[in-house]
């Protein structure tokens, strides 16, 4: 039913999902610990640069990272004092673009989940001897489980629904970074309505049930 | 004033806008922007009339106007799409014609890198080469063709990257993210010439020829505007301005 091409976009869609998740998680957590805990003047203009994506156009954040990351851009010049070369029309490149576009879906719902937590549980650990990385990670971290699973969620279907990024820097590669969306919109262009069909309703169905197993299992957030 | 007011007040004034009968949407291909900007001008100037003027890939347009898109005119950059609507029923039978035919060339912003008869393809000395995607656009299409007959595209095929339009190949290609690419000469054609970086315009033989064809669509017909900007496309006037962009008539 999938021909070759489509099967090839989705699963390159889920390895940029998934890679960028697991980026996210370990990036954004730390991130997302800072702002729950710190009282310095940063944390405003921190959380406020983390939350632009939600904010701004993809067609703003496309076009600073194809300049940015081109030949003459800062980051095109470091990736290519390092012998990497450019970053745009690559899939480290997607994974880059994504991992900036989907910050905001993972680091609040753990920076949430940290903040719910209050002082107690880590002073009683504190008392218990427990060291600042005890605390964290046997403590806080499974305390804040929902706003992981919540966290890890947002951020791989976020990363999967993304179009415009990935259009403005991607160049349309098969199996490099030709994903579900640009496909779609590649098969509505060429009035290939059939598997754009396809295509969409595999999206839509997918989309449905990720969002109602984040919040099945996860009622209490659901309720608030 | 009460909000629903105001709000009334900016409809009717919208509304007054929108039925303004000199007033014209026309749909352009991407690879025409600049040429058409300068028509739509002169077009303006001499008949009173006003063309608004959308840019974009002329399959995504195909897909608008079979959905209601409020076009009255519409500039392809092929001879397919146009007759397609003609024949659903969805433009004016017997308005459509060739406004202009394409030249295709190898572009790049570097002086010097693209020499003057395309050596460099040959070569391979790049990483990327850029072209518009070859099933939605003509220009994309011609590109490939070029390379089927000079036995390259199997070589050059890893170093492809696809624009979603021409504009957008332009536009990978200006902010040196590609080497080089194809694209319509019109695109980097200034008062009759190449205005930077380096090019070679592919010869004519090397491809099907990409005629672009223009029609009034359903929407638009019988609107004495409509019709009035395909006679000035015709028109002395407006074809030296086309071949001043490096299109053939």
């Amino acid at each position: 039913m999938l021909s070759d091409t489509n099967l090839a976009a989705i699963l390159l869609t889920l390895k940029l999902a998934t890679i960028v998740t697991v980026l996210l998680l370990l990036i954004g957590t730390p991130i997302a610990w800072w702002l729950a805990r710190t009282r310095s003047w940063w944390k405003g203009p921190i959380s406020a640069v983390v939350a632009l994506p939600i904010v701004l156009p993809p067609s703003v954040l496309g076009f600073y990272l194809l300049i940015a990351m081109g030949p003459n851009g800062p980051v095109g010049q470091f990736t290519q004092s390092l012998g990497l070369g450019t970053l745009p029309f690559t899939f480290p490149g997607l994974v880059v673009a994504s991992v900036f576009y989907s910050m905001p879906f993972v680091v609040q719902p753990i920076q949430n989940a940290f903040e719910a937590l209050g002082e107690r549980p880590l002073e009683a650990a504190a008392t218990l001897r427990a060291g600042p990385l005890d605390r964290f990670f046997t403590v806080a971290v499974p305390l804040a489980k929902p706003g992981f699973l919540t966290a890890s969620v947002l951020g791989f279907a976020h990363t999967v629904g993304e179009f415009g990024v990935v259009l403005m820097i991607g160049g349309n590669i098969p199996g490099v970074t030709r994903v579900v969306s640009v496909q779609i919109y590649d098969h509505v262009e060429a009035l290939e309505y059939a598997e754009a069909h396809l295509l969409a309703g595999i999206m839509l169905v997918f989309s449905f049930l990720v969002l109602l197993a984040m919040y099945l299992t996860n009622p209490t957030r659901a309720r608030q | 004033m009460h909000p629903s007011r105001f709000l009334f007040a900016l409809l009717a004034t919208l509304a007054a806008g929108l039925v303004h009968a000199d007033e014209i949407q026309v749909a352009v291909a991407a690879n025409f922007t600049a040429p058409m900007k300068a028509i739509a001008a002169e077009f303006e100037k001499d008949t009173g009339h006003k063309a608004s003027l959308a840019f974009g890939a002329s399959g995504k347009f195909y897909a608008q106007i079979k959905n209601g898109a409020p076009f009255q005119v519409f500039l392809s950059a092929d001879d397919e799409k146009p007759a397609k609507l003609e024949q659903e029923g969805l433009a004016v039978p017997g308005s459509r014609f060739t406004y202009a035919i394409g030249t295709l060339v190898l572009w790049s912003a570097k002086p010097g890198f693209v020499d003057a008869k395309g050596e460099v393809l040959k070569k391979g000395n790049f990483e990327h080469l850029a072209l518009a995607s070859p099933k939605l656009a003509p220009y994309g299409a011609a590109a490939v063709e070029v390379m089927d007959k000079l036995g390259l595209t199997a070589s050059l095929q890893p170093k492809f990257v696809q624009g979603e339009n021409i504009a957008q190949t332009q536009q990978f290609i200006v902010t040196g993210n590609a080497e080089l690419g194809f694209v319509a000469l019109s695109q980097v054609m200034k008062d009759g010439k190449v205005s930077e970086g380096s090019a070679w315009v592919v010869p004519a033989n090397l491809h099907t020829p990409i005629r672009q064809d223009a029609v009034i669509l359903a929407n638009g017909k019988g609107n004495a505007a409509a019709e009035a900007l395909m006679k000035y496309l015709k028109s002395a006037k407006a074809a030296a301005i086309i071949k001043s962009y490096g299109y053939a008539l």
